[in-house]
């Protein structure tokens, strides 16, 4: 196993524990990390693939990930805003109680 | 070489499994900023330092303090920031999903053949990056700050919300 496979695995690994905290919690606010955890996992693996590929000085990967993290802090800022939202109407962030479009 | 990226691998998969397997929110989020401070490490490891300086600043500076308000702002009480933990069913069921995609992942991973990798580690000035961000990438650049800010101002608009809305509605 070369040591461009051991960063793909690393990346499946932190994806797999998004997916699964993402799944299995009902707080609003742990889902939302779980999601955040997942695009850390899709940002691992540009960086593996820059820092392994064939052409690193095109800087694709570098490139890319900086876009994402940048999507990344604005959907994790109106993520929360949704969470507040909901947190004034529904007094918990609970998911299972968030069943209505409008509170 | 491979040992400090087994090493990081270990340190980030143990913070981000403990971290969302807690009951206390504000514990969860304080030990992912510290798997955001390890992702970043991995970052420096691969040659990539503007993007592990921009992960650290964004992820363990400004999301994490946007995340540690939110808790602040939605608890129920003064001591209480626990969540209850998820039913045996669910748990269940989300740990083989992460498990299933965790584990086709590093089959398929293992099984493909890669051509052999150079242990040079790959230097990206500053300086070029920044050439790449306004030269061929200022599209990209300019779509992303608009969405930033566009983002930011909903996400105040959805916080601050309408104060009489509750009294509105029947």
């Amino acid at each position: 196993m070369n040591t461009l496979q051991l960063c793909l695995i690393l990346s499946g690994l932190v994806f797999g524990i998004g997916l699964a905290a993402a799944l299995a919690r009902s707080s609003a606010i742990l889902v939302l990390l779980g999601v955040e955890l997942m695009l850390n996992a899709a940002n691992l693996n540009f960086i593996a693939f820059w820092r392994f590929g064939p052409a690193p000085e095109a800087g694709t990967g570098v490139l890319f990930v900086l876009f994402a993290i940048a999507v990344a802090a604005s959907e994790a800022a109106v993520g929360l805003a949704l969470v507040i939202a909901l947190y004034r109407h529904q007094k918990s962030i609970r998911l299972q109680e968030a069943t209505r479009l409008r509170g | 070489m491979n040992a400090t990226l087994v090493l990081l691998g270990v340190f980030i998969v143990a913070t981000a499994g403990t971290a969302l397997s807690l009951q206390n929110i504000v514990r969860s989020v304080l030990l992912l900023v510290l798997s955001w401070f390890g992702i970043a490490a991995f970052y420096l490891w691969a040659g990539a330092e503007f993007a592990a300086f921009a992960q650290a600043l964004v992820y363990g500076g400004a999301v994490s303090m946007v995340v540690l308000f939110a808790v602040l702002l939605t608890r129920r009480g003064h001591q209480d920031a626990t969540v209850a933990p998820p039913p045996p069913g669910r748990l269940l069921a989300a740990l083989l999903a992460g498990g299933a995609v965790a584990g086709i992942i590093a089959a398929t991973v293992i099984r493909t053949p890669f051509a052999s990798v150079s242990d040079e580690v790959p230097v990206l000035p500053v300086r070029r990056l920044g050439a790449l961000l306004m030269g061929p990438h200022a599209a990209a650049l300019l779509v992303t700050g608009a969405l930033l800010t566009a983002a930011l101002l909903g996400a105040v608009v959805i916080a601050a919300g309408a104060k009489d809305d509750k009294e509105g509605s029947p």
